[in-house]
């Protein structure tokens, strides 16, 4: 078995430092070694999106990146969106719609709408779609959460 | 996923003696949106994964409109459509650059590592084919160079012999004139693998009424991505016209030689290299035309 490696990232703002074995990816280091679990394992090979993460500000699938690749690098996840007492405003977006059903893909689609808000505050209804078209949903038909990020948009 | 130690190399020639004392069972990772599913799928033995992304001749990202683009091997499909200098001189890069995967594939994935991945559906090799593009390689006897469309060699090979990488792509300046496009037939609007594919480029005289010169490019019609040479030399000094372009959108589908899977029949993909080499040189043309 390879060492395991140490590795210094920053998660939500925080220094944090963990073992991993370089076969991890970024996904499992997240969930297995520091208990995160808000990004999901969905296909595990970059099709579903249900593990999108933003590292160092640009939208990834975190099934695709090693772990031990994040070594001086940003990860932000759901869980540095909101504050103790307040949800972000994706994510009251995302309940005001009902943009939710099963909740699995829910993580993914709201990461990947914080980049593209964080990036383009004002999107189209088109760039909206094509931007989350790497994030995959089989509840709810898309057509409420495409909503919610336009009123998520408005409301910022 | 199987075992494999993580090295990230620096320099050149560090990674160049670790690929080859390591020989086949070290691996390249760029953006890893193949490699690392190719593994963890056990489609792929790798016992080293020699990370290149802290190498400073494989993020270069630099275009001068005098000497064209250089497009390091690892630079993210993102960074190449949010240069508009680029945008303008090679919209057929861009038009690929934007259907890689979806936009969180193409924060890690780029156009360096779609060449060395050699899938003959890839998106991003025909644009570098009617680009002209020139591949840089280093190995242990120093550089070389090598035209794009000599690269891959048959599914998921590539030209690189032991101890070579792919450092980055050259690309020459565009000539006045002269535009490009890539397109794909999918049966979707997003995230899927070209049926078929085909990229052209095209350069016009001074009055945009005559074809000077034209490259055509396909994909997924053969084990490699093709440089259609024969088509694409029917074009020069012909006037723009349907009876041209349908000329060298017969000329390309007799050089495809598709399989049928579950994408679609050899069939349906001689039929549409026909339809998508027209397509793309007629959107290459309109482009010429439309600039001012």
């Amino acid at each position: 078995m390879a060492r395991r490696s140490h590795v210094q990232t920053t998660i939500n703002g925080e220094t944090v430092e963990f073992l991993c074995e370089p076969r991890q990816s970024l996904l499992e280091v997240l969930r297995d070694e520091l208990h995160l679990t808000g990004a999901k394992e969905g296909c595990n090979n970059g099709n579903c999106g249900a593990c999108s993460v933003i590292l160092d500000g640009r939208l990834v699938n975190s099934c695709l990146v090693l772990g031990v690749e994040t070594e001086g690098k940003s990860v932000e996840t759901i869980e540095g969106l909101a504050a103790p007492d307040k949800l972000h405003p994706i994510q009251d977006a995302f309940l005001e719609n009902a943009a939710l059903q099963c909740g699995i893909c829910t993580p993914g689609f709201i990461m990947s709408a914080k980049a593209l808000l964080d990036q383009n505050p004002n999107p189209t209804e088109h760039e909206v779609r094509y931007w989350l078209a790497g994030n995959l949903c089989r509840c709810t038909g898309y057509d409420k959460i495409v909503r919610a990020v336009l009123d998520a948009a408005a409301a910022e | 996923m199987q075992d494999f130690s993580y090295i990230a190399a620096t320099t050149i020639p560090e990674a160049v003696a670790l690929l080859d004392e390591k020989g086949e069972s070290a691996r390249i990772l760029a953006g890893g949106t193949d490699l690392i599913v190719q593994v963890r799928e056990a489609r792929r033995d790798v016992d080293w994964m020699i990370d290149i992304k802290s190498i400073p001749e494989v993020n270069v990202l630099d275009y001068n409109a005098a000497t064209g683009l250089v497009l390091g091997a690892a630079v993210e499909c993102y960074k190449i459509y949010a240069n508009d200098a680029i945008c303008d001189a090679y919209p057929s890069l861009i038009d690929a650059a934007k259907i890689i995967g979806g936009t969180a594939i193409q924060g890690r994935a780029g156009v360096g590592g779609n060449l060395c991945n050699a899938s003959p559906a890839a998106d991003g090799i025909p644009p570098l084919i009617v680009l002209n593009a020139t591949c840089v390689i280093a190995g242990p006897n120093g550089e070389r160079e090598l035209p794009v469309e000599e690269f891959c060699t048959a599914p998921g090979q590539t030209a690189l012999q032991k101890g070579e990488m792919l450092v980055s792509l050259k690309i020459p300046a565009p000539e006045s004139n002269s535009s490009s496009y890539y397109l794909r037939f999918i049966p979707r609007n997003e995230m899927d693998i070209a049926v078929v594919g085909a990229g052209a480029s095209v350069t016009l005289d001074a009055a945009k009424e005559t074809i000077v010169s034209a490259r055509i490019a396909l994909a997924a019609v053969a084990p490699t991505p093709l440089f259609a040479e024969e088509a694409s030399a029917l074009l020069a000094g012909r006037e723009v016209s349907d009876e041209a372009i349908n000329a060298a959108a017969a000329a390309a589908q007799a050089i495809a030689r598709p399989i049928s899977d579950m994408r679609g029949t050899a069939e349906q993909r001689t039929h549409l290299v026909g339809v998508l080499t027209r397509r793309a040189l007629n959107g290459a043309i309109q482009r010429v035309q439309e600039a001012t």
